[in-house]
């Protein structure tokens, strides 16, 4: 036991002697707390218009001043020839297209039913999905405003009209950080966790400095005990260092059980660590394990629901997330800080992480050789 | 021998297709100091970390304080010090930091041992609170020396010590490990400097994963059945491949200034050499006949 406590003060001098480490510890929440949030956003604010108006009708006028009226519109500029507001927007000046027919409201009138035409920039397809469901909304609106005028009241009243009220539960007021800090301290612990273990006994073999150790009495589960209690400690102390910076910067949310945040953490920790043991224990330089886990990060980053959401995956991706312990612990994060939710809710999920962990951890040190 | 400290039979390894040990054994008595002497890649750094149980060896056995390396290899690593041929100690941590972890995880402490380092230590302990990284390339060998001894060993294996360091750390090194000796200590040793070879009790002569020869340095020199010529002339590098020509030259060596010339005991006259090099353009022609040392005769064993 005394073994195991003096690697880990050794462990805890080589970090803190290390001068990129306190800056790593302290300023890295901070900055990705404060960049991320604010720039990974889906909300979509100042969308620009072109308008291509040719039918200049009163009914016209009252649907773009709609459009002028909408917080998430911009009217970037008008014109009547359909050719110039594509040039735009094959600028990148303006991502959408109102182009409202000659007769508008001609037809309108006559014959009860007229048509616009609405093109949308789908580059990036999820906000085009957005910019066409918030001008849908508009134009219903206005649908409903112009029935008004033209309906007589007894006709009105006769139309049946079923109105949708919906409420937003456990982020009412639809902000999008409360949504992302969760996931973006999930992301904080796994790079700390991930990249220090992972470089960690692979540093040892590349200075040389594991021969010496190997020829010790030291047993190999003291010696993995020693090193990954360290980040361990330094992981679970990030996150709450970012969970207080979260409460400070963006008042977010914390519903659930603090205690049981930092359980899962706990677990969830281990799994990472174990990962990045298991890569040190199979490379030989630094360079080798900072590639492999660099490859491992990305697709458990990129498929862990912190961006877009697993339920719209793909069936055979999202039986692949099953072994992406960052989706686990994203999941239970939102979860038990949002929602609210008790053991008993995430505890299939937490159980996962508590195979995982030990699965993992277990395949390291046995991968782990003291000889040659 | 009886209960040998090292004992080594008919050890083999290969990696690949390279035989890094062919067909080796010996034997080190308690309280030796042992050395090995043989180019790089000769099999010195695998037969240590065969003995320092990091390496298992294809073929044959060996057994350190009577522990089989294979088998006792956890006993093994309680009585041993070894120091491999690659500085390894924490760059990171100060010279005392290294120092006390190692005793640490060996479960005894500084002062413990401290008899056993003392002369050592106090070299560096005016630099006790500098990072290892930051020493002099003897004073990080003084460091791993003690570092190698702080739990008190029975046997310690030291891989090439010397290697890329000063005239002056290496004398001081080889003084400190006969005083260790005193402690009743098995020391092995190993280098690429033959010279070092006759500050050992015996030494081994391993080339290509063999060992030429065991024996006390003097018994090789004794041994040496050749005679020896010392030459000298302004232009030594034509000197050396002049020498070669010469018919009756056995082998022709550089050192430093001179060359060394071995032949068949009384075949040649120094005034016949003498008149050959002048002929060959060579001023300043010195000739004497010289004692062999201990380069002169592995130099010997090699060719052989």
């Amino acid at each position: 036991m005394n073994t195991i406590l003096f690697i880990i003060q050794k462990e805890f001098i080589q970090v803190f002697r290390n001068r990129m480490m306190l800056p790593i510890i302290f300023v890295v929440p901070l900055v990705q707390l404060i960049i991320l949030v604010h720039a990974a956003t889906y909300e979509m604010k100042n969308i620009k218009v072109s308008i291509i108006d040719l039918d200049i009708s009163s009914t016209s006028r009252q649907m773009i001043s709609k459009f002028e009226g909408s917080p998430f519109f911009i009217i970037k500029n008008t014109s009547f020839s359909e050719k110039e507001a594509q040039q735009e927007m094959k600028k990148g000046n303006v991502d959408m297209i109102l182009h409202i027919p000659y007769g508008f409201e001609r037809r309108l009138v006559k014959e009860n039913a007229a048509k616009v035409q609405i093109v949308i920039n789908a580059i990036n397809g999820a906000s085009a999905g957005l910019i066409n469901a918030y001008s849908t909304m508009i134009i219903l609106d206005f649908n409903r405003e112009i029935l008004i005028d033209f309906l007589s009241p007894a006709m009105l009243t006769a139309t049946h009209n079923i109105n949708v009220t919906s409420s937003y539960w456990y982020n009412p007021k639809l902000n999008y950080k409360t949504y992302m800090v969760p996931g973006i301290l999930c992301l904080l612990v796994t790079i700390i966790a991930f990249l220090l273990s992972g470089m960690n006994i692979v540093r040892e073999k590349e200075i040389g400095t594991i021969e010496q150790i190997n020829v010790t009495p030291i047993r190999k589960v003291q010696f993995i005990a020693g090193k990954l209690l360290p980040f361990w400690i330094i992981a679970l102390f990030e996150l709450a260092f970012g969970l207080t910076l979260g409460k400070i910067l963006f008042n977010i949310p914390i519903i659930g059980s603090l205690w049981l945040i930092f359980l899962s953490a706990a677990v969830y920790i281990f799994v990472i660590l174990g990962f990045g043991l298991l890569i040190s224990t199979m490379t030989n330089t630094q360079q080798q394990s900072m590639l492999v886990s660099f490859f491992f990060m990305m697709i458990f980053i990129l498929m862990s629901g912190l961006f877009t959401s697993i339920e719209s995956m793909p069936e055979w991706a999202q039986r692949l997330d099953r072994i992406n312990p960052i989706a686990y612990f994203i999941r239970i994060m939102r979860m038990v800080m949002l929602k609210g939710s008790d053991f008993h809710d995430i505890r299939e999920s937490f159980y996962s992480l508590v195979v995982y962990a030990v699965g993992i951890i277990g395949f390291a040190v046995w991968r782990y050789r003291k000889v040659t | 021998m009886e209960n040998p400290s090292i004992l080594v039979r008919n050890i083999s390894r290969s990696y690949g297709t390279v035989k890094a040990l062919d067909d080796i054994s010996f034997e080190v008595p308690k309280g030796e100091l042992f050395g090995f002497i043989g180019p790089d890649g000769a099999g010195k750094t695998t037969l240590f970390r065969i003995l320092a149980t990091l390496v298992l060896p294809d073929k044959g056995v060996a057994s350190v304080e009577g522990l089989d390396v294979v088998k006792d290899f956890k006993k093994i690593r309680k009585i041993l010090g070894y120091m491999p041929g690659r500085f390894s100690l924490y760059m990171d941590l100060s010279v005392e930091e290294n120092l006390s972890f190692y005793a640490t995880i060996f479960g005894t402490t500084i002062e413990q041992n401290y008899d056993l380092i003392k002369d050592i230590y106090c070299q560096i302990e005016p630099f006790k609170t500098r990072r290892a990284g930051n020493l002099s390339g003897g004073m990080k060998q003084k460091l791993a020396l003690c570092c190698a001894l702080i739990h008190k060993p029975a046997v310690i294996f030291l891989d090439e010590p010397t290697t890329g360091v000063d005239a002056v750390s290496r004398v001081e090194f080889w003084e400190m490990l006969r005083r260790l000796k005193e402690s009743n200590i098995t020391i092995m040793v190993s280098t690429p400097y033959m010279d070092e070879a006759s500050l050992c009790d015996r030494v081994a002569l391993i080339q290509d994963g063999r060992i030429m020869k065991i024996s006390k340095p003097e018994e090789i020199i004794a041994d040496y059945r050749f005679q020896l010529w010392a030459v000298r002339s302004g232009k030594s590098f034509e000197l050396l491949k002049d020498l070669h020509k010469y018919p009756g030259v056995r082998s022709v060596q550089a050192f430093g200034q001179s060359a060394h010339i071995a032949f068949e005991k009384s075949i040649l006259s120094m005034e016949d050499l003498h008149k050959y090099l002048i002929q060959t353009g060579h001023e300043n022609i010195e000739i004497e006949e010289i004692q062999p040392n201990i380069e002169d005769c592995f130099m010997e064993l090699m060719i052989q």
